[in-house]
């Protein structure tokens, strides 16, 4: 298991080939990865991204511990970026590692699900016309209820 | 104990961290402290329900006690993802 936050930027192709590589007791690869998407009808100059030193990396790690409890998988991996970071980039991304797919997908949703709303970071949208805190939907919340 | 902000509650009370002695039971009852001393306090804890809190670095709620608790953050819910 690896979490890591991060200021620079990193190469989703690479991370996943590291992560897969060398195993033979895994049937099923799982990646996601989240970029900075220019949404609105402001043009986004950047998104800035706010974090918890320490209690985020806890929360991180307590998440991809809940999902090896919750899934038979042989490898997770998740990073987070902080900072400023310009549309197009990528923000985070999570990856698992298991026999079976349906493990391997479900962890990933799972992490991705939790990630959202209950790890200390916080998106500041630098558009134009100015900045803004994004506020948490209403969606992310109800989402973890499924799990 | 030191009490940390982040996000709009940072920017509306103007600093990332400060040291603070309290009596207070409570995480609520440290917040009316806070609010009953400057008027910057109360627009950042204006709605509780907004807010989220974490003691030691754990999420909590506004009514868990403070007793033996060395680090309290207030934020907005988190946006992360």
């Amino acid at each position: 298991m690896r979490v890591s936050v991060q200021e620079a930027p990193f190469d989703p192709g690479q991370e996943v080939n590291t992560f897969a590589k060398g195993r033979k007791d895994v049937g099923a690869v799982v990646s996601f990865t989240g970029v900075v998407r220019d949404t609105g009808d402001e043009a986004l100059h950047a998104m800035e991204i706010e974090h918890y030193p320490g209690m985020t990396e806890a929360a991180l790690t307590d998440i991809a511990k809940e999902a090896q409890a919750r899934w038979s998988l042989a490898d997770t991996l998740v990073i987070h970026r902080y900072g400023r970071l310009e549309p197009g980039e990528m923000i985070m991304m999570v990856a698992t590692a298991a026999r079976h797919r349906k493990d391997a997908f479900e962890a990933a949703e799972f992490l991705m699900d939790y990630l959202k709303s209950r790890a200390p970071f916080w998106k500041r949208e630098v558009t134009e016309k100015g900045a803004s805190w994004v506020a948490a939907r209403d969606e992310d919340e109800d989402a973890l209820s499924r799990w | 104990m030191d009490v940390l902000y982040f996000a709009w509650v940072r920017e509306r009370i103007g600093l990332p961290r400060e040291k603070l002695n309290t009596s207070a039971q409570t995480v609520s009852d440290l917040v009316d402290e806070l609010v009953a001393r400057e008027d910057r306090y109360a627009v950042a804890f204006a709605d509780r329900s907004a807010l989220r809190v974490a003691l030691d670095q754990e999420l909590s709620d506004f009514d868990a006690r403070l007793d033996g608790v060395r680090e309290v953050a207030f934020f907005p819910p988190m946006t992360g993802g």
